[in-house]
């Protein structure tokens, strides 16, 4: 095994590890979105919600692809707490004493967090479908698919996660300023409610805001079918949102990794 | 520049600046294969800067730093592969067993799995954790937890060990513990920096020691030779009262032995301070005993490593 295999393994499997020490806090991050936005929300606005302009048989179907690149969201932004936590112990420089290459600490971070967010969206796939009879109409590939755009998706906010947590002063304002970000992200995204409904200057920002496009082409792929077009120019934004969060953290990186 | 092979660590005008604050300063220090050596100074003197720097962990402003002839910036990798690190106290997982941080560190150092394995067993006996390996760090107290940061450290079987306040925190049978394994390190001959703000500390485990205050190495040297340095040891002769003849007597005859530096009188109490030199406070006693002299008390006093300390900062190193 060559040394950088070995090196983000070792990383990973740490991770798993620390996870499982911890199963409450897993749990918590899929029971979270799913009871208080697909059961509380989508229930409370479900009789409001019949609105012209709604695809979907219901508003709790509608609702599932939002919930979904929700906890991509949260799942992404979250991505860099554990790092957070090796540097403020000293952790990380014990690690970084170690003959290894820097971007395995990278790698292996994204490794991990890119598996607990596949294995998010299948458990809301899952629920969705148990609860409240939610299908997706593409399919099994539609649902591979779905993944494939949430990983996308949920890169780049690792990528911002980890620069975030190199340059805070302290896991106080990291969190703050999560909390801050995170409920905007989705008021001023397709989560809730179609962009053509939207006041006017919300659905202007919504259309720059990453999330609307992910949740609209996951939408499509539960509610509807394929739509090659839309698809494509989907997978252009979503790569362009990665590499303008991969060069921000890329400076972070040198900077405190170099 | 090249290296003797006995030197560990060479450094040339290593400064270290965070914007306008100069946190080390022209640092020249030499350390010696198989020498535990004490950086002393108070909180924010710059020890732990000059450890990170040496470290590869932080990045020299000026000046350079070589370890085993590696340049600490241009060959980074080959430095770490040569050293282990025990920083300060906490900085293990809490969610992990003493067992997987050692595996974690064994994969982070490229150790095959039977290599691992061994070594693993090897560290867990010598720092006496095998009983409690396979529970988890939230578990251990803070001498257990420190005996894990060791034992991290020594994975990767290191030339040099550097060591970041190893006893900060810990109670005094803990520390007694630490220090008895920080010994052992020595015996087994890899070289040891520490950083110190226990005079303590620094007095009973380093061959030498450097006196760092505001960024800057003050003095360098042997806990002994230091103390020496000061002008040698004190011995106080306590009489009784109204003998003020005597008094003169013994000052007189004292001021003979050819190792008497000065006499000082005050208060029915002759300070002699005396050249460090084996015999002399034997000497005295004899000649003080022979006289019939009214003696209450004699006090045998060499400098502790605080006065050291201050003599060379003009301050004490806890601020009290």
């Amino acid at each position: 095994m060559n040394e950088f295999a070995q090196e983000t393994t070792a990383l990973t499997w740490r991770s798993i590890r620390r996870l499982s020490r911890e199963p409450i806090s897993l749990a918590f991050g899929l029971i979270q979105p799913m009871l208080f936005w697909l059961i509380l929300f989508g229930n409370l606005f479900k009789g409001a919600a019949q609105i012209p302009g709604m695809q979907g048989p219901d508003y709790i179907s509608f609702l599932t692809a939002g919930v979904i690149v929700m906890t991509v969201l949260n799942s992404g932004l979250a991505g860099g707490v554990d790092m957070l936590f090796d540097k403020e112990n000293g952790f990380l420089e014990r690690l970084m004493s170690a003959p290894i290459s820097r971007h395995s600490l990278i790698v292996s971070r994204f490794i991990f967090v890119m598996g607990i967010t596949s294995l998010q969206i299948l458990v809301m796939l899952l629920v969705a479908f148990l609860l409240f009879g939610v299908k997706v109409a593409s399919g099994f590939p539609g649902i591979v698919l779905t993944i494939l755009i949430g990983l996308l998706f949920g890169m780049g906010l690792i990528a911002l996660s980890l620069s975030l947590a190199f340059s805070v002063k302290s896991h106080g304002s990291f969190f703050s300023l999560l909390g801050f970000l995170s409920l905007p992200l989705i008021f001023l995204s397709s989560a809730l409610v179609p962009r053509e409904i939207m006041p006017s200057w919300m659905s202007f920002l919504a259309q720059f805001n990453p999330m609307t496009y992910a949740i609209d082409v996951v939408r499509g792929l539960i509610l509807g079918g394929w739509m090659w077009g839309q698809l494509a120019q989907v997978i252009l934004v979503l790569l362009l949102f990665d590499v303008v969060c991969f060069v921000i953290a890329g400076r972070a990186f040198r900077k405190n990794l170099g | 520049m090249t290296m003797d092979k006995n030197t560990a660590i060479e450094t040339h005008r290593l400064s270290k600046s965070f914007g306008s604050t100069k946190a080390v300063e022209d640092l020249n220090l030499t350390l010696y294969v198989g020498e535990v050596f004490g950086l002393l100074g108070p909180n924010g003197a710059g020890k732990t800067t000059t450890l990170r720097m040496l470290l590869t962990l932080l990045r020299p402003t000026t000046g350079d730093a070589r370890i085993f002839g590696y340049e600490i910036v241009r060959q980074a990798r080959e430095v770490r592969r040569l050293i282990g690190y025990v920083p300060q106290e906490k900085s293990v997982d809490r969610y992990m067993t003493g067992r997987e941080h050692l595996e974690l560190m064994a994969s982070l150092y490229h150790l095959s799995a039977s290599e691992a394995r061994n070594r693993v067993r090897e560290v867990l006996k010598l720092v006496e954790l095998e009983d409690r390996a396979n529970e988890l760090v939230s578990n251990y107290s803070g001498g257990m937890k420190k005996k894990l940061d060791i034992a991290c450290g020594l994975i990767p079987h290191p030339k040099l060990m550097f060591m970041d306040e190893p006893s900060l925190g810990l109670d005094v049978q803990s520390r007694l513990r630490i220090w008895e394994h920080i010994r052992g390190l020595k015996a087994k001959g890899i070289t040891i920096l520490m950083s110190t703000n226990y005079l303590e500390e620094a007095d009973q485990l380093c061959d030498r020691i450097a006196i760092i205050d505001a960024g800057r190495v003050k003095a360098i040297g042997s806990p002994l030779e230091l103390k020496k340095g000061l002008g040698g040891d004190r011995i106080l002769i306590e009489l009784g009262q109204g003998v003020p003849s005597d008094i003169k007597d013994l000052a007189e005859a004292i001021q003979r032995f050819e190792f008497v530096r000065e006499i000082h009188e005050r208060n029915n109490t002759l300070e002699v301070w005396v050249k460090p030199q084996e015999d002399a406070f034997a000497t005295l006693f004899q000649k003080v005993g022979n006289g019939n002299y009214p003696v209450q008390a004699i006090h045998y006093m060499r400098p502790s490593l605080e006065e050291v300390f201050i003599r060379h900062t003009g301050h004490k190193i806890r601020g009290d």
